[in-house]
């Protein structure tokens, strides 16, 4: 059974604002990141990188590095241990053996730029960066694959060898596409035949880079009793150990990872690329602990982007303005290796409509790019593009309101995904009612100065958020204060989002908490701080952890009145009976002789999160003679379902739809023609700062989720959806041309506006 | 009866029928009981006696955490999808 709940809507801490518990020392610069990480004895690891994008490997020569002075081991994937041809559950993800490894140091073919090719651990860090360099490899050069559509070709030049797609249930050997699968329900084909308007685009986007300040770093002790310890900046220990114990083929318990603090993620720091290389290079080296920390261009190179592609969209209305057949292609790289976010973007793609029929055909395909990874959201900002794209072109020729449009057709309670499954209640509905109340919506767009233009766009999304496994305990100590452990990475302040929910039900101020996030040994297992999971599913663990407590103190309560449990009651953080009232951070002091230390865990594994929709608003003006952009104003209405923290909820909207106004108007990787990434640097590499941005207005609609006691729905992923289509259309609007490839870019509009 | 919804990969098995009626009262007899009605079913859903890797079951509205342990309600949905992570 699925617990749900009577919303709870009197608060004292939940709907609060308080300082975060880790403020001071990140502001100070106290906090401990991977890459201060010190151990006595440490060394460094480094590794030689793939010139090329797609090469056979021939040979490689590392008696020259092993030979330099300072040098304690050298290692090539011939070194890993040989992994099944499998997949293995790891935790709430999937480790595939094989290519996983061959991911991380690649095998028999490098399959792209930066593919790491060998490693070195020697006395500091220049002394592995020239040993790694010592390392010669002779490679076979091989045509590069750098789209999709030269990856589906006929004649394309296979990339994964040993690959079989999956092709609707058929096994296909030979090719790039590793998987093609398919949601449809109805006659699709009949019903575009019955519409009255059908409208077809094809939508481009280039890969892009999640552009998170801290680089991937790790540092590993394989001791000579078989433990392993790593500090990595990760999103999730637990996924570091799931991970790196697959990919080296011990047990989970020979692996503690240690919990540092992260300097960004986005849904890029949930996969591990030094953990199991440090650890191999650590044991060679007679247990030293051994220290990679990524450069710079190697993370836009070689660690996991969200994927690019293309997205064929087709829609079919009536005169009335009621959608009667949708139809999508989602074409998404999954990079060098298999696996990109093309199921997620299946399920967002329609998720925003009710429709009556639909078919959503989904292609994962392998191009010579790095192996892509989660990103906010991942796969339904590129799908809210096209299907929003579409959307707007449909408005625009029945001459309806854009709101209004998408209210007739919006999702609702009952209504159906793309993959068949039914929402619970959702709060699309509030969302386009608060963006069409919006004083946003409300206000003229104003003139543009002379030599400029201006437009508006407005977009909607869908992101489902995670639930999963999650792990909290509380222990009230002597002075009414309460420690809390739990197991999330705190990204976004979600230590105190969390505590806060165990203080909502204490009764103690959150200030009067001290939440740790200790090692994978010290706390039950708790999964990735990603899926717009955290604050719902670890803030669950709490508040049960914080309900067990209250079972236990009123016991104690009992034992010191001497009085039947059953007349104990619990209010407002008062334990009261027959009379007799004692507050809960007074009892604190009290246990001793009641059993002492009053102590409670609670670990969850929740099956759903309640689904998160945002409606943005965007108002922007382009320069005639350059095609620059300039956003000057933007709303980002969004169902938070209950925001615990507004201000943390309000600054993940706000950071997200900075993120897709980037991914809309300026970030791409810049591809050359031998398949190397040119803009591999944070200059070339544009993304927009708070100097390019207004301030990004925020209406947060509280729709309660039924599967939170607060009603908490998940808020970090959607708000990066809307932006790509919102201020695409925006500019459509500005200059008359519609734009069917992102980013939007100034050379993209000049060309746009000088094809006349 | 429990309600299917087939994935597209499996309809083949069932002349193309998008939903078909089982009848189960746990996810790992539904799987078995499809498969006698539906012959090659099987080893699309199940590996090892569990749920492939990356495989997400829907029972109700909701993705089950319980495997083919989970019990199923008379007349319940269930679909089978690709389980997601987010970023």
């Amino acid at each position: 059974m699925v617990a749900t709940y009577e919303t709870k809507t009197d608060y004292k801490v939940i709907g609060s604002s308080p300082i975060r518990h880790d403020g001071l020392d990140k502001v100070t610069g106290r906090a401990i990141y991977g890459g201060d990480v010190k151990v006595p004895g440490l060394i460094w690891g480094d590794v030689l990188r793939s010139p090329h994008s797609h090469a056979r490997i021939k040979s490689i020569d590392t008696s020259a590095a092993k030979a330099m002075d300072g040098v304690f081991a050298v290692l090539t994937h011939a070194d890993f241990p040989k992994a099944d041809e499998r997949v293995i559950s790891a935790g709430e993800d999937t480790v595939d053996l094989q290519r996983d490894q061959a991911n991380i140091m690649a095998d028999s073919k490098v399959h792209y730029k930066g593919h790491v090719v060998a490693a070195v651990a020697a006395v500091d860090r220049n002394t592995a960066e020239e040993a790694a360099q010592a390392i010669k490899v002779e490679y076979e050069l091989l045509s590069p694959v750098s789209d999709v559509d030269t990856a589906m070709a006929d004649d394309a030049p296979i990339i994964l060898e040993s690959l079989v797609g999956d092709h609707l249930g058929e096994s296909v050997p030979n090719t790039n596409i590793a998987k093609i699968f398919r949601h449809e329900f109805g006659d699709v084909d009949d019903a575009f035949a019955n519409s009255d308007i059908v409208i077809e685009r094809t939508v481009e986007m280039s890969m892009i880079h999640q552009g998170y300040i801290e680089p991937h770093n790790a540092t590993a002790i394989w001791a000579e009793d078989g433990q392993l310890t790593v500090w990595s900046s990760t999103q999730g220990s637990f996924g570091v150990r799931s991970q790196t114990a697959g990919l080296l083929g011990i047990p989970e318990s020979r692996v503690k990872v240690n919990y540092v603090e992260i300097g960004g993620g986005f849904g890029g720091k949930t996969k591990v690329y030094f953990a199991p290389i440090a650890a191999l290079l650590s044991r060679a080296s007679g247990g030293r602990p051994v220290k990679f920390v990524m450069d710079r261009s190697s993370v836009f190179e070689a660690s996991g982007p969200a994927p690019g592609g293309k997205v064929r969209m087709k829609i079919g209305v009536n005169r009335d303005g009621k959608i009667t057949a949708a139809d999508t292609d989602l074409i998404l790289e999954a990079g060098g290796f298999p696996g990109s976010a093309v199921g997620a973007a299946a399920i967002c793609v329609f998720a925003c409509y009710d429709l009556p029929v639909s078919r959503i055909t989904g292609y994962d395909i392998v191009v010579n790019k790095p192996k892509s990874a989660a990103y906010r959201a991942p796969g339904s900002p590129q799908a809210s593009f096209a299907i929003e794209t579409v959307i707007d072109e449909i408005c625009d020729e029945l001459g309806i309101d854009k709101i209004k449009f998408r209210l007739d057709n919006a999702a609702h309670e009952g209504t159906r995904r793309g993959d068949g499954v039914q929402f619970i209640r959702v709060g699309l509905e509030e969302c386009l009612v608060a963006a069409q109340e919006s004083d946003h919506w409300k206000s003229p767009l104003g003139d543009a100065p002379d030599g400029r233009a201006r437009g508006r766009g407005i977009a909607s999304a869908y992101w489902m958020n995670g639930g999963g496994k999650s792990t909290c305990d509380l222990m009230l100590q002597d002075d009414g204060t309460v420690m809390m452990n739990e197991g999330s990475a705190d990204i976004g302040g979600t230590r105190t989002s969390i505590a806060m929910q165990a203080a909502e039900v204490l009764g103690i101020p959150v200030e009067d908490f001290h939440p740790s996030i200790p090692d994978t040994d010290s706390i039950g297992f708790t999964g990735v701080t990603g899926g717009s999971r955290t604050t719902y599913t670890t803030g669950l663990a709490a508040y049960n952890a914080a309900q067990k407590l209250v079972i236990e103190l009123k016991g104690r309560v009992a034992d010191l009145w001497e009085t039947e449990v059953g007349n104990v009651e619990f209010a407002d953080g008062t334990f009261t009976a027959n009379g007799d009232s004692i507050g809960i951070q007074e009892l604190a002091g009290k246990l001793d002789p009641t059993g002492g230390p009053a102590t409670s865990t609670s670990s969850v594994n929740l099956a759903e999160a309640g689904n998160a929709y945002g409606v943005h608003i965007c108002d922007l003006e382009v320069d005639l003679a350059t095609g620059k952009t300039d956003v000057i104003r933007y709303t980002a209405i969004q169902d938070v379902g209950k925001a615990v923290h507004p201000q943390y909820a309000e600054g993940q909207i706000q950071g997200g739809a900075v993120q897709g106004i980037g991914w809309a108007l300026n970030e791409e990787y810049f591809i050359t023609d031998d398949g190397a990434m040119a803009n591999k640097s944070f200059l070339d590499y544009r993304m927009p700062t708070s100097l390019d941005m207004p301030m990004i207005d925020t209406i947060m609609v509280e729709v309660p989720n039924p599967l939170h006691p607060y009603g908490v729905r998940g808020v970090g992923e959607v708000p990066i959806c809307p932006p790509l289509s919102a201020a695409t259309q925006a500019v459509k609007q500005a200059t008359g041309k519609a734009y069917y490839e992102l980013p939007v870019k100034p050379a993209r509009i000049l060309e746009a506006l000088n094809g006349d | 009866m429990a309600t299917v919804f087939l994935p597209y990969a499996l309809r083949k098995y069932a002349d193309g029928a998008e939903q078909v009626e089982v009848a189960a009262s746990t996810l790992g007899e539904l799987v078995d009981n499809l498969e006698a009605a539906y012959p090659g079913t099987k080893h699309h859903l199940v590996v090892d006696g569990a749920l492939k890797p990356g495989l997400a079951a829907i029972v109700g509205h909701l993705a089950t955490r319980r495997g083919l342990l989970q019990k199923l309600d008379p007349d319940v949905e269930v679909h089978f999808i690709t389980a997601i992570s987010g970023g």
